[in-house]
């Protein structure tokens, strides 16, 4: 059996849980085996889950609710590994899924494979597996008696299967659970702060590297990005120098954007901005140096000083 | 308060990657090394830290001796010394890795002065395993968090923030000892100064050959993903290609009217 942790907000399955249950199902299809998932609290994920092509919905019954209690979930996750045997388990790529996980890996002594694009069973498994945020992939072995793995975001499919599908039936838990499992949980949550316009969110993000040249020269970025609703995002060369707050910045250790423009100004393209913009569908690169590597990833390229590029294009902007 | 902060080397691969010929490693033969930036943000979380309220910091890795390079830096901006735990240059999986900070943590608390905080960057810049902290944490029993971008100290409690899904923010609260993982975000890192730079020359560094325990995952080789080929549209020069950039906005439907 392949068991795939689940998570679910408002009583949704999670959009990266689907993702890994897509993994589960080609697993259990690779290896002839059902797919079961297990979630901490849930009960109206049973229909999604069964759509996603689990049989069995393992919920665990925990005495802090759904509260968030990393090692006490993963003492869950044990507990099924524990009583069900599974041939593997599979975690969604996200921050919870990819801790959990390791906590289930590091109790049990075995490795685990995070951020996996592909595997295949076999003796040994094989996997895939994202290097420098997916700028580089890696093949590798994984042994073990139980094969653990997290599913790199948006490499597999959250699609519902077609046919076939019935709810999944629920198998209640109650896993025992020590006071060294609660130690530490969620004390309190801060809502987020308001105003402006998300950069995870904006259909149209301006970017601005060292080209931008001083703090003072974003005034021209937030000018063109106010003009079309967007937002700022900047390199890591701009938060470095103090000149932004890294909340704006893009990248490997920044945020992950999709928009439908990104024009990247005075920013040269290193692999660790472009894994943060490059899930953009259309980038505009603006930059003195025709060979600078954006150019490889830029749909539409404007060769020149972006302190006389981008005030045009507002001007140009607002005249129309 | 005694700190350990654990970084490790990798290379600052700038515009492409390029990989040896036997696709097990990056070619390393034009570039510069670095750690990551979640890294540099742990090393001077530690020593604000202890500039505020006393104690040492100390710097890990687990590396080849040019990662004593790494551990020179983070001496440079405040960490008083430093342990190498020399490998021949072999890549270590995570689980190894782990064990041997891990021995490393138990030898310091044997010589009489155990860490009250051990910080690591939320995961490695290169192989993004996502797992030594926590690794650590379990095997010392010692309360965790990672995702850090905000850390406090008080009285004995170590007050966390991290990012929550779906917006704002959610806290933890872990008596000391603890691992603590942070983030880039969680401060911004002085510059190293000339002076600083000259007193990490005459700080200590450990040497101590760690315990090699393969587990996994196995590197067996490495790619690069593969790229569609996609030619870029040059659409002017200078102030002038405005009209058209303008154009292209308007087809690509992100002109507001
Ligand atoms: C582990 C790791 C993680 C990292 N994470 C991130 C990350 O999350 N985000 C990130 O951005 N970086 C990250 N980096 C840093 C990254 O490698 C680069 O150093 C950084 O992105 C460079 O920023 P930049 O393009 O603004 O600066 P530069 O590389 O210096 O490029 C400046 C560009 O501006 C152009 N230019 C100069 N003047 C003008 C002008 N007047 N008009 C037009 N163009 C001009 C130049 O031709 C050049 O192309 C990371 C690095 C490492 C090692
Ligand atoms: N070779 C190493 N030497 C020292 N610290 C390491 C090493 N590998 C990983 N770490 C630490 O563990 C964190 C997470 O790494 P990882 O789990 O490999 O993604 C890193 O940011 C470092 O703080």
């Amino acid at each position: 059996m392949i068991l795939a942790f689940v998570e679910h907000a408002d009583g949704q399955l999670d959009r990266l849980s689907a993702e890994s249950l897509a993994l589960a199902r080609r697993l259990g299809a690779a290896v002839k085996t059902g797919v079961e998932a297990v979630a901490i609290g849930g009960e109206s994920l049973a229909a999604a889950v069964g759509r996603h092509g689990a049989d069995v919905l393992h919920l665990a019954q925990l005495d802090d609710g759904d509260a968030y209690v990393p090692d006490a979930w993963a003492a869950a996750v044990g507990d099924r590994i524990g009583a069900l045997g599974p041939e593997a388990v599979v975690a969604p790529g996200s921050v919870r899924g990819l801790e959990v996980l390791a906590v289930v890996a590091a109790r049990l002594g075995l490795p685990l494979a995070a951020n996996c694009i592909d595997v295949h069973p076999g003796d040994p498994w094989s996997v895939t597996r994202q290097r420098w945020a997916g700028s580089l992939l890696e093949e590798a072995t994984l042994e073990g008696p139980v094969k653990l793995l997290s599913a790199a975001p948006h490499a597999f499919p959250a699609d519902e299967m077609v046919a076939g599908a019935t709810d999944a039936r629920i198998e209640p838990f109650a896993p025992t659970i020590g006071e060294r499992e609660r130690r530490v949980r969620v004390a309190r949550r801060l809502a987020p702060e308001t105003g402006g316009v998300s950069l995870t969110d904006a259909r149209v993000v301006v970017g601005g590297g060292r080209g931008v040249g001083s703090a003072e020269g974003f005034a021209m970025i937030e000018e063109l990005a106010g003009l079309l609703g967007g937002a700022v995002g900047v390199s890591r060369a701009v938060t470095s120098a103090g000149w932004r707050p890294h909340t704006e910045q893009v990248g490997q250790t920044g945020a992950r954007i999709a928009p439908d423009l990104y024009i990247a100004c005075g920013i040269s393209g290193a692999i660790q901005h472009i894994v943060g913009c490059k899930a953009a569908k259309t980038i505009l690169a603006i930059n003195t140096d025709p060979d600078a590597p954006i150019m490889a990833q830029a749909d539409y390229a404007v060769i020149g000083d972006l302190r006389e590029v981008v005030p045009a294009i507002a001007a140009a902007l607002r005249r129309s | 308060m005694e700190i350990l902060v654990a970084i490790k080397r990798v290379p600052a691969t700038g515009g492409r990657i390029v990989l040896t010929a036997d696709e097990r490693a990056i070619d390393t033969r034009h570039l510069g090394f670095t750690v990551s930036p979640h890294e540099e943000c742990a090393v001077e979380e530690a020593v604000r830290i202890v500039e505020a309220g006393g104690g040492s910091v100390t710097a890990v890795t687990l590396g080849p001796e040019v990662a004593t390079e790494q551990l020179r830096d983070a001496m440079a901006i405040g960490a008083d010394r430093a342990v190498l735990l020399e490998t021949d240059g072999r890549e270590w999986d995570p689980m190894e890795t782990a064990a041997a900070i891990v021995d490393a943590v138990q030898a310091q608390a044997a010589a009489g002065t155990p860490y009250d905080l051990l910080l690591f960057g939320n995961e490695a810049a290169d192989t993004g395993d996502y797992q030594v902290p926590i690794r650590v944490a379990v095997a010392l029993d010692l309360p965790w968090v990672t995702g850090v971008k905000a850390l406090e100290l008080r009285d004995g409690v170590a007050v966390a923030r991290r990012e929550a899904v779906g917006g704002g923010w959610e806290e933890f609260e872990l008596p000391l000892p603890a691992v603590v993982a942070v983030k880039e975000g969680i401060n911004l890192p002085r510059y190293p100064s000339l002076p600083g730079r000259l007193r990490a020359n005459k700080k200590p560094i450990d040497r101590v050959a760690p315990t090699a325990r393969p587990s996994g995952p196995t590197m067996s080789r490495l790619r690069l993903p593969r790229e569609e080929a996609h030619e870029v549209e040059i659409l002017g020069r200078g102030a002038d290609a405005a009209p058209r950039v303008v154009e292209v906005m308007r087809t690509l439907g992100v002109v507001r009217s």
